[in-house]
């Protein structure tokens, strides 16, 4: 016997009681890392993307959207190597599936955007047919689209001149992303912006945000500056910033996911707390004469404290453990069901923060407890006082 | 004979039960030789479970020194205390004490934990313990699968282990009918006349009294006489 074995012993004691407070650890750990997994998805986008490339938004929203006249004064900026514009389109395919559909200029955007990959053809065939459309890998494959086909998209935003939501478009090109990263982002499909811009019943050459191209070695905050310098106190004040500002603050637009997630974890966590400490602090006072005899026996109040955060922690590794492992698998199952769209990757971050929880969670559910058991005296526990 | 084992000088244990005070042991003073094995008597609240306790190193005296093996326990802190524990004294209780969880083996192994004794020699040393007390055939058994004496006879295995040279016993046998009580009694016996342990038993029962080399009574915490 070693002293971790008697750990595990005493931990077994009430064996239902153990393996009910373990399922509740295990769900607890199963919902932390899933959720941890979705808050991270709508970070993971952000992260990738380099400083190379800036967003120029209407300073109020990017949903009001600013003149195409921009256009040629942003390229005349110090820095500015390509301008490009896209469009939110506000796709529904079928009944009710919404798509990620932008309405650009193609070969601006494919200047802009080498990490897109296309035959060259393709790409050309959508810049010259008005009716065009480019879908991502991901978004093709899901839905059986082949090049060639006439695609119906309806907009929950912009209906036709005859006042219908229902277009068509042909798909021209499927394009992939350079590596991994942008491979899963291929679940977005592209329209020329000119066509859009005809047939549509609103708004005329305006689009809801420009992409500026940096220049090798460009200054990025010193043309963010010049950028937003120049249309201060114009009607359509701008606000420029890096890729990975707009995306995160294009996610917030949705809704605070980290604060929600961050809640719902809270309260999670803090009846976990409840739980597990009720076993434990449960689990001591049966046993407060055998705690008592282990003094008795020469293990110190150190020791004895250390058995029972040890038992916590025990608890809570084993149930955190478990429960993350199954996150992962889920968040896999999840993925492949989901053609790759839905990416709930219980990653080594993810773990790193369970592992760390584990641990923070042992002290607090052991440590009041723990402290309980090491302050006993022998001659008051033994005799039942 | 003539080595003292046990000194106990001018003792004197005051508890604080509310704000009332209650003094158990009164200026006692008491000499246990080593090999000895002494039966303390007494009504109850005389105090000699609180003497057991102080010789034993479970409590401090409120004034007064004791000393076991030469050694000085009452100026020690709560920590070295626990360790000389571990070292000097092994522990005899009326309801055994045993942990649930664990086997006889398991149960007996435990204060080797203590030790830096290598896994097989924890295991050899537990079987002797458990041959000495004769319950090698029930090394697996967990403490519900056994009888009172037998568990007595484990947590006496437990005592022994590590090869203290003093045992303290407080009511071994309270909880044993009388043919077990005296099998028990008979292997204190044979500890303290074989193996030459030194022997401090608390008892209300003259018949167990009755195998200790000497009787002490006490009561009101004073040491009453000394019975051959």
């Amino acid at each position: 016997m070693t002293r971790a074995g008697f750990v595990i012993a005493n931990l077994f004691r009430k064996k239902t009681r153990t393996i009910l407070t373990l399922l509740s650890v295990i769900m607890s750990f199963l919902l932390f890392g899933l959720l941890q997994s979705v808050n991270h998805i709508f970070n993971a986008g952000a992260d990738f993307i380099g400083a190379t490339r800036l967003v120029t938004q209407a300073r109020v929203s990017f949903t009001q959207p600013l003149p195409l006249s921009m256009k040629p004064k942003l390229e005349s900026v110090p820095g500015v190597a390509r301008v490009t514009h896209s469009q939110w389109f506000g796709g529904v395919w079928q009944t009710n599936t919404p798509l990620f559909v932008f309405a650009l200029d193609a070969q601006s955007y494919h200047d802009t955007y080498p990490e897109w990959v296309m035959p060259e053809e393709q790409w050309r065939q959508f810049a010259q047919t008005r009716t065009a459309m480019v879908a991502g890998r991901q978004v093709a494959d899901k839905y059986g689209w082949k090049i060639g086909q006439k695609i119906p998209i309806s907009s929950n935003i912009y209906p036709q001149k005859n006042g219908s939501k229902a277009w068509a478009f042909d798909l021209v090109g499927i394009f992939d992303g350079k590596d991994e990263n942008w491979q899963r982002q291929t679940n977005q499909i592209f329209i020329n912006h000119d066509y859009f811009d005809e047939a549509n019943l609103f708004g005329k050459g305006r689009t809801n945000f420009f992409v500026l191209k940096l220049a090798p070695g460009a200054d990025a905050a010193a043309v963010t500056r010049i950028v937003d310098g120049m249309f201060e106190n114009s009607p359509d004040e701008t606000k420029t910033q890096t890729e990975k500002e707009f995306n995160l603050s294009f996610v917030k637009q949705i809704g605070d996911i980290g604060l929600i997630v961050r809640w719902i974890l809270f309260a999670v966590f803090f009846t976990l707390l409840l739980v597990v400490g009720n076993t434990m602090a449960q689990s001591v006072r049966e046993r407060v004469p055998e705690l008592a005899v282990l003094k008795t026996l020469g293990f110190t109040d150190g020791s004895v404290l250390g058995f029972v955060l040890a038992e916590a922690l025990a608890l809570c590794l084993v149930g955190g453990l478990i429960g993350l492992a199954l996150a992962t698998l889920m968040g896999n199952l999840v993925e492949k069901g989901s053609g790759g769209q839905f990416q709930l990757r219980v990653d080594t971050w993810v773990w790193s923060v369970g592992i760390a929880t584990i641990l923070v969670m042992s002290v607090a559910v052991g440590l009041l407890p723990a402290l309980r058991a090491r302050r006993l005296k022998i001659v008051d526990a033994l005799a039942g006082r | 004979m003539s080595e003292s084992m046990v000194q106990v000088r001018n003792v004197t244990k005051t508890y604080e039960r509310g704000k009332q005070k209650v003094e158990v042991l009164q200026g006692l003073t008491l000499e246990i030789p080593k090999g000895d094995f002494v039966a303390l008597m007494g009504p109850s609240g005389s105090g000699k479970t609180t003497l057991l306790n102080l010789i034993g190193g479970l409590d401090q005296p409120t004034a007064g020194e004791v000393a076991v093996g030469g050694k000085r326990i009452d100026t020690l802190s709560s920590g070295e205390l626990a360790h000389w524990r571990a070292r000097n004294v092994g522990f005899v209780f009326q309801f055994y004490n045993l942990m649930p969880v664990l086997t006889a083996e398991g149960n007996v192994e435990l204060p080797l934990l203590l030790t830096r004794l290598s896994g097989a020699q924890r295991r050899k040393n537990v079987a002797v313990a458990l041959e000495v007390v004769g319950l090698s055939d029930r090394a697996r058994h967990k403490p519900r699968e056994l009888s009172g004496g037998q568990e007595q006879r484990v947590a006496i295995a437990r005592a022994l282990v590590s090869d203290p040279q003093l045992l303290v016993c407080d009511e071994p046998t309270g909880d044993l009918d009388r043919r077990t009580a005296d099998e028990i009694l008979g292997l204190l016996q044979v500890l303290n006349r074989e193996h030459g342990k030194t022997i401090v038993m608390v008892t209300h029962d003259p018949k167990a009294a009755g195998f200790a080399r000497r009787t002490l009574h006490l009561e009101k915490g004073q040491l009453l006489e000394q019975a051959a």
